[in-house]
């Protein structure tokens, strides 16, 4: 089985089957890691350009390892180093990049669509590596792969996502792929950060956080920006953390074997506290390892891969 | 020069004409209008088959000159016009310059004399520069032929210059036109405000900040007994809004654009920039609620905002692009094909919407072919089929969502003053 398109625009046009495949993919290539040679020849001689023109460590970081321990060839071209400072349309820079001859194009963007916009304008297999407030999809992923070596399955888990679901591209991608999945997901935050519209994409919708993690067998945490305060959403970081942050009283209303997500970077004292993010129930770092793994799988998928040869040495 | 319009379907809302009618244009004017003229040597073109109304006026579009002709100038923009089946635009003062003084009205007319292919209105600005605080010259651009008076692409956002504005504007009984956009409520929003912009990650632009503002402009017309014209106006509310303050009698009229009665929002969803537009396109039921509008005579005038912009400023991120679609040539084959020949109307009501309606808001002595009237004529042909393809636009620009899109029903020739300007028979 292969992937219908050759770009990972987002999870909302994969089917379960396609979202199955990366993730059993993936499984096969999470042990590379625990090797002496933490490296697979499977995309020697291809290359991909890490194109962020957003600030990003750890997605742009673990692409990388991502590329290196396949052997492919990464060339990063972020914001301070692009062209586009210069007022360069991305157009431009896409075509500059394509004559360069990459194989992939992986996009961070502050503007929802970009990598829809390459896609359209190229001939380079394009992954998104977050735009703006859309999708983040192999975030979604890494997620579902933490949540599934976990539980055991997606299906029927009760998943709350808690914070600033407005602007938050983890919250959609992860909706998308928990809903494809069959999982049941509330999202959680104050009204002024709750988008319209979210009912009809297939969630549940509340602003009392002790509700939504009810029995809750995930508990996902989102990034508070401190912009959002000054742009008026919530009066003070404190009533914020206090109305939604992650306590341990609170956890207690999960389900008593749940599972604490971030997608990081945290901010200790305000969306989650310090003793939940380093307890046990917290997977934030299992995260962030297999974000390795899975972004492995996608590339991996996209330069046409079949699931039978990824995991030959298993 | 004389000319012989013989055995069309001459539709005449103001007369209440709508029959086989020959007509007889003579010196830039309609000299006669009979079941069968006999004119010899005069030229005589046989319309069977074909209708003839009083020539289409957008009241609403974009020229783009002075400041922004890569665009748009009047040259193209006027043949743009007469290639849709317009006999007149008014075009909007956000020009570089803006139109808010005496000098650039004047010239937009002397540009439009020079190189104009239809008749052109210019649209004064409300305030100075369309800063939003200082009245600009009205009394002056007035004297000099401004129809009407507007900061569009902007909101009049100080309802205290709102205030005066339509106290002022009275002296002249010029309507002052809003972009009904309260600016707080849009704060950068790009797409209508629901479920796909949130499906998209796009920031919204509620609906309620265009109610907002309609409602604002219908209390302070009522209050001062100026006029006011809501410009493409876009959300099922705000039509009710305008519906109760017409019953109220409210000096308030406003139009609706082709875009907005043809498509949702749901045209965004491949982040297509030809789809971006302010306001932006909305959900189904503003669609039908402004369907609705058009069918029980609310709306009063269908306005294109023809907003020509150049391939690669459209070319761009969604966020990035500007807003904006072009429609003088689209506009008679979306309102034949979705209103007329989809029975929402009837052809009297299209041409009420297209030509009476604006002739009156801006106070032009035009909209009708009664004896005596400028001979300015548009001829439909109902059935004839056609494939929207930008290539062939008149416009500089192509920014069109309608690209490739079949439609039944198009403007087939255009007569201003009594001269033929466009002629696809």
């Amino acid at each position: 089985m292969k992937l219908a398109s050759p770009h990972l625009l987002g999870i909302e046009p994969l089917t379960a089957s396609e979202i199955g495949l990366i993730l059993d993919t993936a499984e096969g290539f999470a042990g590379i890691a625990a090797r002496e040679i933490k490296k697979v020849p499977t995309l020697r001689g291809k290359t991909v350009v890490n194109f962020f023109i957003e600030p990003s460590t750890r997605t742009r970081s673990s692409f990388e390892l991502a590329e290196k321990r396949l052997s492919a060839d990464a060339l990063n071209f972020s914001t301070s180093t692009s062209s586009l400072v210069k007022g360069e349309t991305l157009l431009d820079t896409l075509r500059n990049l394509e004559a360069m001859s990459p194989d992939f194009i992986v996009i961070r963007h502050s503007e929802a669509g970009a990598p829809h916009f390459l896609a359209r304008h190229g001939h380079t297999s394009i992954v998104n590596a977050g735009d703006g407030a859309h999708e983040h999809p192999t975030q979604a992923l890494l997620d579902a792969f933490t949540i599934r070596r976990r539980k055991g399955r997606l299906a029927g888990l009760k998943v709350a996502i808690v914070g600033d679901i407005l602007h938050s591209r983890v919250a959609r991608s992860n909706l998308f792929l928990l809903r494809t999945m069959g999982a049941d997901v509330v999202l959680c935050g104050p009204p002024t950060l709750l988008p319209r519209g979210l009912e009809r994409l297939g969630a549940r919708v509340s602003h009392r956080m002790d509700e939504a993690i009810e029995g809750a067998d995930v508990v996902m945490m989102l990034r508070i920006q401190l912009e959002r305060m000054q742009g008026g959403f919530f009066p003070t970081l404190r009533e914020y953390a206090s109305s939604y942050g992650l306590d341990a009283s609170r956890l207690a209303r999960a389900a008593a074997d749940a599972i604490v997500m971030h997608p990081g970077p945290i901010n200790r004292g305000v969306e989650i506290m310090g003793d939940v993010a380093d307890g046990s129930a917290s997977v934030i770092l299992d995260q962030v390892k297999n974000g390795v793994a899975v972004r492995m799988a996608v590339l991996y998928l996209l330069a046409g891969g079949e699931r039978e040869a990824a995991a030959p040495e298993r | 020069m004389r000319l012989l319009l013989r055995n069309g379907r001459v539709v005449d809302p103001a007369s209440g004409r709508d029959g086989r009618f020959d007509l007889l244009l003579e010196d830039g004017k309609v000299a006669r209008i009979e079941e069968r003229i006999a004119a010899p040597g005069v030229e005589a073109i046989d319309l069977a088959g074909l209708c003839v109304c009083p020539g289409f006026i957008d009241m609403h579009v974009h020229l783009r000159e002075p400041g922004h002709e890569w665009k748009e100038t009047i040259a193209t923009g006027t043949r743009a016009a007469a290639a849709g089946g317009f006999t007149a635009v008014a075009c909007m003062p956000n020009t570089d310059p803006p139109i808010d003084s005496r000098s650039v009205v004047e010239f937009v007319l002397a540009q439009a004399r020079q190189h104009g292919v239809v008749a052109v209105h210019p649209i004064g600005c409300v305030s100075k520069g369309q800063k939003g605080s200082e009245l600009a010259e009205m009394g002056d651009m007035a004297a000099a032929g401004a129809r009407g008076f507007s900061d569009d692409g902007k909101p009049v956002a100080s309802a205290g210059l709102m205030r005066r504005a339509l106290e002022y504007a009275r002296i002249f009984d010029l309507p002052v036109i809003d972009h009904c956009e309260e600016p707080t409520l849009v704060a950068g929003g790009v797409a209508h405000e629901g479920e796909t912009a949130t499906r998209l990650g796009l920031a919204g632009w509620p609906g309620v900040a265009e109610d907002v503002m309609v409602q604002r402009d219908i209390l302070l017309a009522d209050y001062t007994g100026g006029a006011v014209h809501v410009a493409h106006l876009s959300t099922g509310r705000a039509a009710d809004l305008v519906r109760r303050g017409k019953a109220s009698g409210v000096r308030v009229t406003c139009e609706v654009t082709p875009h907005h009665l043809a498509l949702t929002d749901e045209a965004i969803a491949s982040y297509d920039t030809n789809a971006k537009m302010n306001p932006p396109l909305r959900e189904a039921s503003d669609r039908d609620a402004l369907l609705a509008a058009i069918a029980d005579g609310t709306v009063d005038a269908i306005a294109t905002d023809h907003a020509p912009h150049h391939a690669d400023e459209k070319c761009v991120e969604f966020g990035r692009a500007p807003f904006g679609v072009v429609g003088l040539e689209t506009a008679v084959p979306i309102c034949l094909d979705r209103l007329l020949h989809a029975g929402v109307v009837g052809l009297p009501r299209i041409v009420d919407l297209l030509s009476v309606a604006p002739a009156r808001i801006l106070r032009l002595d035009r909209g009708t072919l009664r004896p005596g009237a400028a001979a300015d004529v548009t001829v439909l042909d109902l059935d004839r089929t056609t494939v929207v393809d930008p290539a062939r636009f008149a416009s500089r620009s192509a920014n069109t969502p309608f690209a490739g899109w079949t439609l039944r029903g198009a403007a087939v020739m255009t007569i201003v003053g009594g001269r033929i300007v466009h002629d696809a028979r």
